[in-house]
C-alpha cells in the first residue's frame, strides 16, 4: 500500500557517520526502516549504529544489495554523492541536503537522464511510507498508514497535511517531499502518476508554492491522466515579486510563477484548491464525497 | 547575490566582453580630471544601486562638461534613489559610474539564465534591446530567440551564430557576437551566476559590440567556492533587518503590513502570511527560523521583527518535527524577558512536545495568547490588533 518504498526497501545512508547522518539514521532505524549500512569515505570496515560502514557506494551495494540511498552530505559534496549513488545503480536516491549550487544540480540532472535512478530532492524532507519505511527528516510518529498520497515542495506544510489527513481518519499511503530547489529530481507529474497507479492510494494532496511552472504542468496532467480526487494548496499568494521566499526555487520572476496563476490552472483542471493551509484535510473529505 | 553594474563590468572586462571606458567615483572630490582622463565630449553618470529602472528615477544622467558632471555627481552621491523596482525609501547611492558615451547604431537584448523548465543554461536575445524584456515576451514572444546549452559540451559556435543571424548582425559582428557570447557563458559557469544580462548590448556606429549595461546575479549557495566574488557583497543595498537575520541563520523578508510572523519552514512561513491576509490582516514580514531553531535563534528573531516600527501584533506558528515545541516556547519566553514586547503575541504550537510548550507559555504569566490550530491563530492575531482588522 505505497509507492516507491515499503518494508522491503534496503536503504543505505551517505554521510552515515556525520552528525546529521547519524541522527537521522538512528531515527530511521527506530521507525523500522530496513537500513543496511552506510558510506563514509575512509571509514570503510568500521561499524556505526551496529551497521557496516563502506568507503564507496559501489562497495555498499555489492555487500548489502541496497536499492535506496539517503544523502546527508554537506552541500559542497552533495552533487558528487548523488552521481556516485546513480553510478552504483541505486534505484531511489533521496537527497536531503539544502543549499546545493544550482549549476551543480543542472549537471547532475543531465547525467541522471541516462540512468535508471530516480532522485527525490534535494532540499527536501524525504519520503515516508507510514509504518513501513522512513527515508528523511520528517517526524515519524505523526504519520498513520492509510489511503492519501501526499506530494509537496515544502517540508513543514507536508507535516500540516499529514497531521490533518491523520486527524480526518484517512492516513497516508506515501508522502513525498520533492523539495524547494529550482532544479530537482522527481516533480509533481511523476508522483501523481505513481499515486494514480497505486491501488492503495484513493486521494492525493498536492502542495505547491510560487516559482516555476511545475504546478501548471501538473494541472494539465491531472486533467487528462488522474481519476482520483486531488486537493491542492499553493503557498505564496502574498509573496512580493523578485524576492526568494526561503526556498531557492520560491520566487516570482518576470510575472511568472505566481500563486494566482497556479491556483487558476489547477481549478481549471478540476482540482479542489483550498485557500487556507488549515483546510487540506477537510478539502479531502469534501473531494471524497464529491 | 546581486552585483553592482561597475563590479559586473569589471568582470566583463576581465573576460574580454567590451564595455565603455569608465571610472567609479565615491566622493565629489574624485570628479576633477575625470573627463580629461576618459576623453570624449559627453559622459553618462550612473548611480550604482541594486535596482533596475534607474533612468526613470534620475539615476542616469547625460553630461557634456565637467561642471555639469560635478553637479550630477553631487546630486546623486549620498542620496537615496527611488526607481520603479525599489520601495518608496529607495536605495543609497554610495558610488557612481562615469562612462564615455558610445555612438549607438542599434540596441540588442542579450542574457544567459538558468531555465528551470528545461534545466539548461539558456541564452536569450532580442532585437528589441533597451526595453523591458518581460514586456517584449508578453507582447511578442517571437521577437525573442533562445538557445539551450547542453552542459556536457558547453555553448557551441553554431548556437551563437543562430542567435547572431537571427538578430540580423552582419559581417564581422557575427564573429564578435560569438566571442562575446562564449565569454559570457564562461563567466556564468566560472562565477556560478544565475543570471547574466546585457540590456542593451549596442552595435556602435563603427559596427563594434559594446555592453552598455551589465547585470550579474550570483548563486548564494555557490559563494563558498568564490571567496573573491563573495567579498563584492554590498550590505548597504540590502534591508538592514534582512542582513542581520542572515547573520543569525534566519531568513527574513520585510513586507508592508503590521502583523509580524515567525514560522519554521519556508512553505509554512508563506502559508502563514497568506492565512493572515485571508483573515483580513496584512503580514509585516516573511520569517523562517529554519529546521534547527534554537531558543537563541527564536530570541534573535523576536528582536528583528520588533525592530520594525510598523509591527502591531506577532503570530508565532511552529510545527514541531525535529524541532521541539517546548524548546521554542522557552525561546519565546526568553525573548519576551529580554526585549520589552509591547504588542500582542499569539502562539500556535503543533507537533513534537506541543502540549508541554503551550503549558510553559500559559504558566509563565506573560500576556501571550495561545491557539490550538492555524485558523484560530490567524483570527486571534487579527483580532488582537489595536484597531481590530486594518487591512
Amino acid at each position: 500500500m505505497s509507492v516507491l518504498i515499503d518494508s522491503t526497501t534496503r536503504v543505505i545512508c551517505q554521510g552515515f557517520t556525520g552528525a546529521q547522518g547519524s541522527f537521522h539514521s538512528q531515527q530511521a532505524l527506530d521507525y523500522g526502516t530496513r537500513l543496511v549500512g552506510g558510506v563514509t569515505p575512509g571509514k570503510g570496515g568500521q561499524a556505526h549504529l551496529d551497521l557496516p560502514v563502506f568507503n564507496t557506494v559501489r562497495d555498499a551495494v555489492a555487500a548489502t544489495q541496497a536499492d535506496a540511498s539517503m544523502i546527508y552530505v554537506p552541500a559542497a559534496f552533495a552533487a558528487d554523492a548523488i552521481l556516485e549513488a546513480a553510478a552504483a545503480g541505486i534505484g531511489l536516491i533521496v537527497c536531503i541536503t539544502e543549499g546545493i549550487p544550482v549549476l551543480d544540480m543542472l549537471r547532475v540532472k543531465a547525467v541522471l537522464r541516462d540512468t535508471e535512478s530516480r532522485l527525490i530532492g534535494p532540499n527536501c524532507p524525504g519520503i515516508i511510507t507510514p509504518g513501513a519505511c522512513k527515508i528523511g527528516i520528517m517526524p515519524g510518529p505523526m504519520h498513520t498508514p492509510g489511503s492519501i498520497g501526499i506530494v509537496s515542495r515544502s517540508g513543514t506544510l507536508t507535516y500540516e497535511a499529514v497531521f490533518q489527513t491523520s486527524r480526518c481518519g484517512f492516513g497516508q499511503s506515501t508522502c513525498i517531499g520533492i523539495g524547494g530547489d529550482p532544479i530537482r529530481g522527481m516533480g509533481f507529474i511523476e508522483c501523481l502518476q505513481l499515486f494514480e497507479n497505486d491501488p492503495d492510494t484513493s486521494g492525493i494532496v498536492m502542495i505547491g508554492e510560487i516559482g516555476g511552472n511545475g504546478e501548471e504542468r501538473a494541472a494539465e496532467y491531472i486533467q487528462s491522466h488522474v481519476s482520483k480526487p486531488v486537493v491542492a494548496y499553493i503557498a505564496g499568494v502574498t509573496a512580493p515579486p523578485g524576492k526568494r521566499m526561503g526556498h531557492a526555487g520560491a520566487i516570482v520572476s518576470g510575472g511568472q510563477g505566481t500563486a494566482d496563476a497556479k491556483i487558476a490552472a489547477l481549478e481549471a483542471a478540476g482540482v479542489t484548491v483550498v485557500r487556507s493551509p488549515a483546510e487540506m484535510g477537510r478539502g479531502m473529505q469534501a473531494a471524497m464525497k464529491g | 547575490m546581486h552585483l553592482h553594474e561597475y563590479q559586473a563590468k569589471q568582470l566583463f572586462s576581465d573576460y574580454g566582453i567590451p564595455v565603455p571606458a569608465g571610472r567609479l567615483l565615491t566622493t565629489t572630490a574624485d570628479v576633477s580630471g575625470v573627463t580629461a582622463a576618459l576623453g570624449g565630449t559627453a559622459w553618462v553618470v550612473k548611480a550604482q544601486v541594486h535596482a533596475g529602472g534607474r533612468g526613470k528615477g534620475g539615476g542616469v544622467q547625460l553630461v557634456k562638461d565637467e561642471q555639469s558632471l560635478a553637479d550630477a555627481v553631487r546630486q546623486m552621491l549620498g542620496s537615496r534613489l527611488v526607481t520603479p523596482q525599489t520601495d518608496v525609501d529607495g536605495l543609497p547611492v554610495n558610488s557612481v559610474l562615469v562612462e564615455c558615451t558610445v555612438p549607438i547604431a542599434r540596441e540588442i537584448y542579450f542574457s544567459l539564465l538558468v531555465d528551470r523548465g528545461s534545466e539548461r543554461v539558456t541564452l536569450m536575445a532580442s532585437a528589441a534591446g533597451g526595453m523591458n524584456i518581460e514586456e517584449v515576451a508578453a507582447h511578442d514572444a517571437a521577437a525573442i530567440v533562445t538557445e539551450r546549452v547542453n552542459p556536457a559540451v558547453g555553448l557551441q559556435g553554431f548556437q551563437c551564430r543562430n542567435l547572431a543571424f537571427a538578430l540580423g548582425l552582419e559581417g564581422k559582428q557575427t564573429g564578435a557576437f560569438t566571442k562575446l557570447a562564449s565569454a559570457a557563458y564562461r563567466l556564468m559557469m566560472e562565477s556560478d551566476a544565475g543570471l547574466l544580462e546585457i540590456n542593451p548590448l549596442v552595435v556602435t556606429g563603427d559596427g563594434e559590440l559594446v555592453a552598455l549595461d551589465a547585470k550579474l546575479d550570483l548563486d548564494d549557495n555557490a559563494l563558498f567556492r568564490h571567496q573573491p566574488l563573495a567579498a563584492l557583497r554590498d550590505p548597504q543595498q540590502e534591508d538592514e533587518r534582512e542582513h542581520l537575520a542572515q547573520q543569525h541563520g534566519l531568513n527574513y523578508i520585510r513586507l508592508s503590513g503590521n502583523i509580524a510572523c515567525m514560522v519554521n519552514g519556508a512553505g509554512l512561513a508563506m502559508a502563514t502570511m497568506d492565512l493572515i491576509k485571508l483573515h483580513g490582516g496584512a503580514p509585516a514580514n516573511f520569517l523562517d527560523v529554519g529546521g534547527g531553531a534554537t531558543a537563541e535563534k527564536v530570541a534573535e528573531a523576536f528582536k528583528i521583527i520588533l525592530s520594525d516600527p510598523q509591527v502591531e501584533a506577532i503570530l508565532v506558528n511552529i510545527f514541531g518535527g525535529i524541532v521541539r515545541c517546548d524548546l521554542i516556547a522557552e525561546g519565546i519566553l526568553q525573548a519576551i524577558a529580554e526585549v520589552a514586547v509591547k504588542v500582542p503575541v499569539v502562539v500556535r504550537l503543533e507537533g513534537t512536545n506541543a502540549a508541554a510548550g503551550l503549558e510553559l507559555i500559559e504558566q509563565s504569566g506573560l500576556a501571550v495568547l495561545t491557539a490550538s490550530d492555524l485558523t484560530e491563530a490567524a483570527s486571534r492575531v487579527v483580532a488582537a490588533l489595536p484597531g481590530g482588522a486594518t487591512a
